[in-house]
């Protein structure tokens, strides 16, 4: 089985890029393969804990638990999370923090990179 | 021993979103990606600029004096410092009514000897053919 690694950069709400993303990233885990999922930019709303569900906007909290439980490593850019007040302890249980170097590092040896940007 | 090649190709304009600003800090982290590696293993990046991101390469901008944030052109001088090429599509400078001297073209510093590299759309073609993942901004 194989290494992916998908990029996210756009927001929560306002854009539908996370959804498809952590669907993508759950039929790779469906199929056996090993997923890092990094958040840059505005996609580091993904990590907040705490979020509500609204009928009319994206709610993904529920599904990111699930992906983390099955062992999708979920990782968000330290710099951009605090650039928007969103810090350790705001952050969802499961996640990891790290600069983007962390995101090449898992280019180098994954064996395909999704890289699904932003606005 | 492994090099993995990355193309960081930016056609978003500066300023309007983060985009191109988060293509630049994800290339030059590649300065520190050691820490996660095995000895001698590393990441080998390049930054190519086509269509509405040549407009990111315009030297002299003022966003530090207006916005009081780094700006771009600040960014690619130390990617150009640090060794990272950087590929400016010629044919979109045309298009914009653009010149070499309105450029960036060097580190504008001691020890920065790499220039970018104005060329025409074939060759960043040419050089993505060569790399293993693509980045897209």
């Amino acid at each position: 089985m194989g290494k992916l690694t998908i990029g996210t950069f756009s927001s929560l709400i306002g854009s539908m890029s996370l959804d498809f993303a952590l669907r993508l990233a759950e039929a790779a885990i469906n199929k056996g393969h090993k997923v890092d999922f990094w958040v840059s930019g505005n996609a580091t709303m993904l990590s907040k804990k705490a979020q509500r569900a609204y009928r009319d906007y994206s709610f993904l909290e529920k599904k990111v638990k699930e992906l983390i439980e099955r062992g999708v490593n979920f990782t968000a850019c330290e710099a951009c999370s605090e650039a928007r007040g969103y810090h350790k302890e705001d952050t969802m249980e499961g996640w990891k923090r790290h600069n983007m170097d962390w995101y090449l590092a898992s280019c180098f040896d994954s064996d395909r990179v999704l890289h699904i940007g932003g606005e | 021993m492994a090099i993995t090649k990355l193309a960081f190709l930016v056609d978003k304009p500066p300023y309007k979103t983060e985009t191109s600003r988060l293509a630049l800090t994800h290339a030059l982290s590649s300065q520190s990606v050691e820490i996660y590696l095995k000895d001698g293993d590393n990441v080998e990046p390049f930054l190519a600029f086509i269509g509405d991101g040549v407009l990111n390469c315009i030297k002299n901008q003022k966003a530090l004096t207006i916005y009081d944030v780094t700006s771009l052109d600040m960014h690619i001088r130390n990617a150009l410092l640090f060794g990272l090429n950087v590929y400016v599509c010629k044919e979109d400078i045309r298009k914009f009514g653009l010149t070499e001297d309105m450029i960036v073209m060097d580190a504008d510093h001691p020890d920065g000897e790499l220039k970018t590299q104005i060329v025409p759309y074939a060759e960043i073609e040419q050089a993505i053919e060569s790399c293993d993942h693509i980045l897209f901004f």
